[in-house]
């Protein structure tokens, strides 16, 4: 397809200049239209409380760094991937692995549950995406069952089904996201614009349209039209790989996480307030979890731009991390070989307890930052639920 | 398969990308801010009372709750 408008002689400097000038163009229009910040808007609504999550399992079993995770849409099960090539299907409920399979390369840096629950697909140095349908039946190898679907020339850094089982959405170090149908193999849209690695992508909610959100190792956020294969926007606001873009549920905004330890909130057309690392939004959208080099998870007001909670407990850095499909629970996973599904201890009524620090079975918040969870058990996936609220007398 | 590689690409053809999606994006209709952020407040406030991860839920209903220990007697 011809360039349009491009003469043939046009240097890679004077193209250089022109994108300067184009940047400088659009960061004007984005700031004439900057009038506020998110928490201005939201200073009239409550805070939130304090709040305290807690270990309540922990899944066992990779026998390296955990790179990916994902829920079943059953808010039950979820796939997990890790360094030593093994892929493994959990129910969180019972902490049984139902299903494992060793993938022929190590690194397995996407895994992605189907909506259907009856595949999973997964990724990583062998460039490509496979499909391994799930059975039950004891005499059949699992592995057996494989289904090549995409091939990239690089490493697959993600994937994702759209709503159905029927294709498959991958990000890939070759600079490219496309999208493939399950069955036949067949590309049916590829993605071009990253000018490097591509590391992360989400698809925006179904009912909000046919579009998803890339960020790569160009700085770039980017988000595609998932049919006409057309970049609608792109953004330029950190100053380093961003590792991580989830939509947020209403579909008109997303965050975007870097290495330049910054979150980005960016509402699909203007650029908002600035927040942090891996990042989750759930059902609702209040709250957005982010997983650090640190080893710590940090829990953020949405609205007043603030963190809410600090969470501790991983041994190694946080790679991975998705909240349940009903927003119960969020599971995090860690270089330490393992997942930890977390949920809410308590729920401080803020009426009640805002500023006074209380002592929660052996939990001690301080400043709404929580203390380290006792280390009772080793490396696994550690499921963390909300519970009703307790509230304790102070322990002397 | 996807048809480049950005490793093939030269700074050349990175350039025509960007330039391209840069001079489509500029033309692009935007809205205010101030008005954005009142939707995203007013879809975060509508949907307060089914959040789970702020409102909880109770220990019957939660499904990672602690299994109880039964005692023969």
């Amino acid at each position: 397809m011809a360039n349009e408008g491009l003469r043939d002689n046009e240097t890679l400097s004077s193209l250089k200049n022109e994108s300067e000038t184009l940047k400088s163009k659009l960061e004007e229009e984005r700031a004439k239209l900057h009038d506020v910040e998110l928490h201005q808007v939201a200073d009239r609504v409550d805070a939130l409380g304090q709040f305290v999550m807690k270990t309540r399992r922990t899944l066992k079993g990779h026998g390296n760094k955990v790179l990916c995770m994902d829920w079943c849409k059953d808010k039950r099960r979820l796939v997990s991937s890790s360094q030593d090539g093994k892929v493994i299907v959990w129910d969180a409920f019972t902490t049984n692995k139902e299903h494992a399979v060793t993938m022929p390369c190590t690194w397995v840096m996407a895994c992605a549950y189907a909506p259907s629950g009856c595949a999973i697909a997964c990724g990583g140095l062998d460039n490509k995406c496979s499909v391994y349908p799930l059975t039950f039946d004891k005499n059949e190898n699992m592995a057996a069952k494989k289904k090549s679907v995409a091939m990239h020339t690089n490493y697959l850094s993600a994937c994702s089904f759209t709503n159905s089982d029927m294709q498959i959405l991958t990000a890939s170090g070759d600079g490219t996201c496309a999208l493939w149908d399950v069955e036949s193999g067949q590309l049916l849209q590829s993605f071009h614009g990253h000018a490097a690695d591509v590391l992360c992508l989400d698809l925006a909610p179904s009912e909000t349209g046919n579009t998803f959100v890339s960020g790569g190792c160009d700085k770039k956020a980017m988000v595609w039209d998932l049919r006409s294969g057309q970049c609608i926007q792109s953004f330029e606001t950190h100053d380093s790989d961003i590792n991580s873009v989830r939509y947020y549920p209403s579909g008109d905004a997303f965050a975007s996480a870097s290495d330049d330890a910054t979150v980005s909130t960016s509402i699909c057309l203007p650029i908002l307030t600035l927040l942090l690392f891996m990042c989750s939004p759930y059902t609702v959208g209040r709250l957005l979890f982010t997983g650090y080099n640190d080893y710590t998870i940090n829990v953020w007001d949405v609205l007043k731009g603030t963190r809410v909670s600090i969470l501790f407990g991983h041994e190694n850095r946080v790679s991975t991390l998705r909240v349940s499909p009903d927003g119960t629970a969020f599971c995090s996973g860690s270089w330490d070989h393992t997942l930890r599904v977390r949920g809410f201890l308590m729920y401080v009524n803020i009426g009640l307890l805002r500023g006074i620090p209380v002592t929660y079975r052996g939990i001690r918040p301080y400043m709404g930052i929580v203390g380290p969870i006792p280390n009772d058990s080793d490396s696994g996936f550690r499921i963390y639920f909300r519970s009703s609220v307790n509230l304790f007398p102070l322990e002397k | 398969m996807p048809v480049i590689n950005v490793d093939d690409l030269t700074d050349k053809d990175k350039a025509v990308m960007e330039v391209e999606q840069l001079r489509k994006e500029v033309k692009l209709e935007r809205a205010l801010v101030s008005k954005c952020c009142e939707e995203i407040q007013e879809y975060i406030l509508a949907g307060a009372d089914d959040d789970t991860l702020v409102k909880g839920i109770s220990e019957e209903k939660n499904p990672f709750k602690e299994k109880g220990g039964c005692v023969i007697s």
